[in-house]
């Protein structure tokens, strides 16, 4: 198989496949964690739990403070991140392309250069994060198999689509084919791993948020 | 009533019930506990490790150990072995480790003498982690297997033969009740049948704080309300809460109720306790599988309400500089934050916050039943630092709070530390700045 059969194996049925196992996965996980339950609570209420709840899903995406004070570094490492990533991934015109011709919407792509920079800002936070989480004791403590595996299934597709889209090293087929590989994989271990919090935190975060408005605590 | 629990529990004294037979019990309640919430909440954590940060436990001693999501291991890997795909494979396969008796006992120590259940750490995870929800849910699994600390099988022993998790008997009470009688000049109301208000104690406030009995009887009394103490029932704490124990957690609870019912109050006055609180306002009614007859308000709810209606009539004010020690299950369990302020501010000037009060106060380092493990004393005390240092920041001569194991847990750590602060409960300072009687 030369390069361009691989390329078009690996967006092909490769991609189909790991779709379906990413949507099914996480509709399984999603359904598997609400279908526990929760018993009903008989305690008089002191508040609502639905505004609590909701409210919380969003507040919880600032640190308090004496959290930032106590541990900048992972905060301020955490929202590089994230905020490179999703613009990495939802704002380079070649993924708005993707997006469209699937879902048929559209939305205005960044300049090249500043999604360029937010790669390479990603790739770099990234690198950071495996470095503080190794010399940290508290995170080193905390992190097993799972958490380097994470690590390096989200480095991978970033690190690839970079070198794609800028011809480095490997012909551009090659290169693509292994960028499409490791979003594949990306898509493939996400319903598995603590990749899921990308969802699963809506749920805890408005569960412990409709807790504390019951009681009637400000969240 | 599972009183077997209640003799075979203690590690050491574990001669009754096979170890194998205790663990499988065990299992089988961690499996019973693990519901929607917590399978969302282990999905999500991501091993930030910034619930250490939010923890007193790990942050005077910096022991990775005590970081709360860790507090949880056993529970999870049970989470992951028996819902999730790859847990379950592993396990099938024979891949996975399982959780063993050991290894339990080796958390004892986690779940109970560094968790006093202050709940700090819930608020704090950015992917939204209930966690203390979790370690109170898990203390079910420790103790069924049998590894609740012994002073908390002690407590919880004492509280369902004898009444009180300190022994304290009706006489007890009795005597102190003659003895705030004689001071006040008043009547303490004892089985009045229709009273607005039944009033409980925590043991420690009949035995150390009577005060806090005198302060009730002299603020009813200006106030004009009726209320009744009941012989049957005046012990507040709960024990079976904190060791984990749902069935004699109700068991507890039920004399209350009971007492309430008999006596056909309106409502029962939760005392200057956190966990008290905790156990009556919100585990209570589902404890029992009904909703109370009768309502349950904190002490410091109900003399807000006075206030706010004309019926708390106050003089004088206290010049000292002081600042109010939030217990933790008020604020973080029942959003009780603005009440002390506004009392306090009726009888003192120069008040003083600490630097993370109100939602995001820190524990005194007691609470949950820490504060009766003998073997923890020596942790408490260093996680005491936290709040020890919270306190030098400010420079005050006098510390209020309302809850009396609050209480009792930092006039210890301010004994250790060789601190000079005078500590009062906010119910006795506010009565002793009542109007006089005309
Ligand atoms: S703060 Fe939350 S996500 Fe981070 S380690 Fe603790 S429980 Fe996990
Ligand atoms: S509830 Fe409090 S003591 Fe327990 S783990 Fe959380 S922060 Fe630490």
């Amino acid at each position: 198989m030369n390069s361009v059969d691989f390329l078009q194996w690996v967006r092909g049925p490769a991609f189909d496949a790991a779709v379906v196992i990413f949507v099914l996965g996480v509709i399984f996980r999603l359904f598997g964690i609400l279908m526990l339950g929760k018993k009903p609570d008989l305690a008089e209420p002191r508040g609502g739990e639905w505004g609590p709840g909701l409210r919380t899903v969003l507040s919880r995406s600032l640190p308090d403070r004496g959290t930032f004070r106590r541990e900048p570094v992972t905060v301020v490492a955490g929202y590089v991140f994230h905020i490179g990533f999703f613009i990495t991934l939802f704002l380079s015109a070649p993924h708005i392309e993707l997006f469209h011709a699937w879902f048929g919407l559209r939305w205005p792509a960044l300049p090249t250069p500043l999604v360029d920079a937010s790669a390479v800002i990603t790739l770099l936070a990234l690198v950071f994060l495996l470095a503080y989480r190794l010399a940290n004791p508290v995170r080193r403590f905390l992190s097993g198999f799972e958490d380097y595996f994470v690590w390096g299934v989200t480095l991978l597709p970033v690190l690839t689509g970079y070198l794609a889209y800028h011809h480095l090293r490997l012909p551009y087929h090659a290169l693509l084919a292994l960028h499409i590989l490791a979003v594949e994989l990306l898509l493939v271990a996400f319903p598995f791993t603590h990749l899921m919090h990308t969802f699963t935190l809506f749920v805890a975060r408005w569960y412990n948020g409709a807790a504390s408005g019951r009681r009637g605590v400000v969240s | 009533m599972n009183t077997q629990a209640l003799t075979d529990t203690a590690p050491g004294t574990a001669a009754v019930a096979p170890r194998g037979a205790s663990l499988e019990r065990g299992r089988h309640a961690f499996l019973e506990e693990i519901d929607a919430p917590i399978a969302s909440f282990f999905s999500s954590c991501v091993r930030c490790g910034l619930c250490a940060h939010a923890c007193l436990f790990y942050t005077e001693t910096e022991d990775p150990r005590y970081t709360p999501i860790h507090k949880l291991e056993p529970l999870r890997r049970m989470w992951r072995q028996e819902y999730t795909f790859w847990g379950k494979l592993a396990k099938r396969v024979g891949l996975a480790k399982p959780v063993t008796d050991d290894e339990l006992a080796a958390w004892s120590e986690l779940v109970y003498d560094s968790c006093t259940l202050c709940g700090r750490c819930s608020r704090v995870c950015p992917v939204g982690n209930d966690i203390v929800y979790m370690v109170r849910r898990m203390r079910e699994g420790m103790a069924a297997a049998g590894h609740a600390p012994a002073g908390l099988v002690r407590a919880t022993r004492n509280a369902i033969l004898n009444g009180s998790p300190m022994g304290v008997k009706l006489v007890t009470l009795e005597a102190q009740i003659r003895h705030v009688e004689k001071e006040t000049g008043l009547t303490v109301p004892l089985d009045q049948v229709g009273a607005e208000y039944l009033a409980i104690f925590s043991s420690m406030e009949i035995v150390n704080y009577p005060e806090y009995i005198a302060a009730l009887t002299r603020i009813f009394e200006q106030a004009g309300v009726t209320w009744t103490i009941s012989s049957e029932a005046f012990e507040a704490t709960n024990a079976g809460i904190q060791i984990g124990q749902s069935d004699l957690a109700a068991e507890l609870l039920s004399r209350i109720v009971k007492a309430a019912e008999k006596l056909k109050v309106k409502t029962v006055i939760s005392p200057e306790c956190g966990h008290a609180y905790l156990a009556l306002r919100w585990e209570g009614p589902n404890l029992l599988k009904r909703a109370y007859p009768f309502q349950v308000k904190h002490i410091l709810e109900l003399l807000d309400e006075l206030r706010a209606a004309g019926k708390l009539r106050l003089r004088d004010s206290e010049d000292s500089r002081l600042t109010f020690h939030d217990p933790c299950q008020l604020v973080r369990q029942g959003g009780v934050v603005q009440e002390p302020r506004t009392l306090l501010k009726l009888v003192a000037s120069d008040i003083v916050e600490m630097n993370e009060t109100g939602v995001m106060n820190w524990c005194c380092g007691g609470g949950g039943g820490v504060s009766a493990i003998e073997r923890a004393e020596n942790l408490r005390l260093k996680a005491f630092r936290r709040k020890k240092t919270q306190l030098d920041e400010l420079g005050v001569e006098m510390l209020v709070t309302a809850c009396a194991n609050c209480r009792v847990v930092l006039e210890e750590g301010v004994d250790a530390y060789n601190m000079e602060l005078p500590m009062v409960g906010l119910t006795e300072l506010l009565a002793e700045h009542l109007e006089e009687r005309p």
